[in-house]
């Protein structure tokens, strides 16, 4: 896709986050679409094309009014987002609609309006994972952790001091969940979950919702908001069993998504100002910058420990607080790309002073897929 | 009311020799007739090559401790903490497992340590294959 040719012009988070027990999950859609919309100056008629992942787009669409010529169903978990912003870009560019809608709303935590999540018993998961006490991602996601923390030379201090600094971005954002101080002992010494995984290395459990409007960028100046263009974008599926995957020692998903999208965005690791992995558990900004190429994974650990990604460090990471401290309704993605947009807007409570390039890295599934969106405020 | 138990896995025409396998007390792969490729889960068809002609063989049951996780949390069927495990078996495919006979503990339960596959009979139709320390 060519360079800088799309570009985000509205972008919100649902009017509450965290627990919402007076709003339905198709509610929470709407109201982060009626915010986004809003934000970008537009009416329910200027919408002609649409996007989400679970809930499927003639509910959204007819709940809101939306006549679409263009739509995007792709749920590979919570980096759906990620790759309906890369679908939509070459939708726009196809000239197959001009303003794209891209909604999330998960009532993760009430549970109100929300769909069971499913697995059938006579699927792989069903027959080669679940019989073994598999209980959602807590139990999945994490299995691969102790062989990647052995290759690499990656202490689980180290990891605990994921969660610590992101608490510290955390600690700057009104919105944020989780906003106390945290050490390495408090983290290593909270409620085993899945060892070695504790409970303050587990995302939060939250509801909430998102909402983003791209159109062409020669449109985009002419919205009320600062436009923030998409400069490159990769995307990439595995396995639905986190038992197959090609190696626990790194994301064959990120592996292609981040370097793709790098490619397409013709830049360098030095070049990136900001930084969004998304971050369900606490081993996931590691892997991430090995597999985006940032740094071998062996001194990913070291990285983080000695504070390069905390506030005022030189490569500033998940600053919204993250899956961890932030907000996760179930599908994160959407927030880190909410995140990436204020930083590029310069309106992010805890904004990276002169960020232009923001690198955006979102994870489904289990290491299922993988969705990489650069963006940049320059054009 | 019955005690809760373990998610039941369902064949399909696909994995039926996999559950046959298990219940005769043999751990069944597939390897492809043309490149040689043994692989896991079942499937009618190498995912390698994409070859059709493949066999169904005996695996050793042997294998080494891949990864894992210790559960702390409750699940129907299983009293924490437990470990859930993943196993390279000799043949190159991995498997979901859980480690038993040996304590659910880190010191007990080490990476790359040589284990072997022990069949548990859930009920008439379904043994699942777990695994346990080697012995020796």
């Amino acid at each position: 896709m060519r360079r800088n040719q799309v570009a985000v012009v509205g972008a919100a988070e649902t009017t509450k986050l965290g627990v919402i027990p007076d709003m339905s999950q198709i509610q929470l859609h709407a109201d982060a679409a009626l915010n986004a919309i809003a934000d970008a100056g537009l009416t329910i008629k200027d919408i002609d094309g649409f996007a989400t992942a679970v809930e499927q787009p003639q509910q959204v669409c007819h709940y809101l009014g939306i006549k679409p010529t263009w739509v995007d169903n792709t749920s590979v978990g919570g980096c759906s987002f990620m790759l309906h912003v890369r679908h939509a870009a070459a939708a726009i560019e196809a000239g197959l609609c001009k303003t794209v809608l891209i909604t999330h709303a998960e009532s993760g935590k009430s549970n109100i309006g929300r769909p069971p999540r499913a697995v059938g018993a006579d699927s792989l998961n069903g027959q080669f994972e679940m019989p073994f006490g598999v209980a959602g991602p807590p139990s999945m996601f994490t299995i691969p952790v102790l062989r990647f923390l052995k290759t690499h030379g990656i202490t689980q201090e180290q990891m605990a001091m994921v969660s610590v600094v992101q608490r510290e971005w955390a600690a700057k954002n009104p919105r944020a969940t989780m906003k106390d101080p945290l050490t390495v002992d408090d983290v290593l010494n909270s409620r085993m979950i899945a060892y070695p995984f504790r409970i303050l290395e587990c995302c939060l459990v939250t509801d909430g919702g998102g909402a983003l409007i791209l159109t062409s960028a020669d449109r985009a100046k002419d919205f009320p908001q600062k436009p923030v263009y998409i400069l490159g974008t990769g995307e990439s599926v595995e396995t639905p069993m986190v038992s197959q995957m090609e190696t626990f020692n790194s994301s064959r998903a990120f592996k292609v998504a981040g370097p793709l999208a790098f490619q397409e965005a013709g830049i360098a690791h030095k070049d990136v100002d900001h930084l969004m992995i998304y971050d369900a558990f606490a081993h996931l900004p590691l892997y991430g910058l090995g597999d985006l190429g940032f740094m071998p994974h062996e001194e990913t650990g070291k990285f983080i420990a000695d504070g390069n990604t905390r506030p005022g460090g030189k490569l500033p990471l998940n600053t919204n607080g993250g899956g961890l401290s932030y907000m996760h309704s179930g599908m994160y993605g959407m927030y880190a790309l909410q995140e990436s947009v204020r930083q590029m807007r310069g309106i992010a409570p805890a904004q990276v002073p002169n960020a232009k390039i923001s690198v955006c890295h979102g994870v489904g599934g289990m290491f299922a897929a993988s969705g990489t969106v650069i963006f940049t405020n320059q054009r | 009311m019955p005690e809760p138990q373990r998610a039941r896995p369902k064949a399909t025409p696909e994995t039926q020799h996999f559950w046959d396998g298990t219940q005769a007390g043999e751990l069944r792969l597939q390897r492809c007739n043309k490149c040689s490729k043994a692989y896991f889960p079942p499937r009618p068809f190498c995912p390698e090559c994409g070859n059709r002609e493949v066999t169904v063989f005996k695996a050793s049951g042997k294998g080494f401790l891949y990864s894992y996780v210790i559960h702390h949390r409750p699940v129907p069927g299983f009293t924490p903490p437990y470990s859930i495990a993943v196993v390279e078996l000799e043949e190159g495919p991995r498997m979901m497992t859980n480690i038993v006979d040996c304590p659910q503990t880190p010191e007990a339960l080490q990476l790359d340590m040589k284990v072997q596959v022990k069949f548990e009979k859930l009920d008439d139709k379904i043994t699942l294959p777990l695994f346990v320390p080697a012995k020796g």
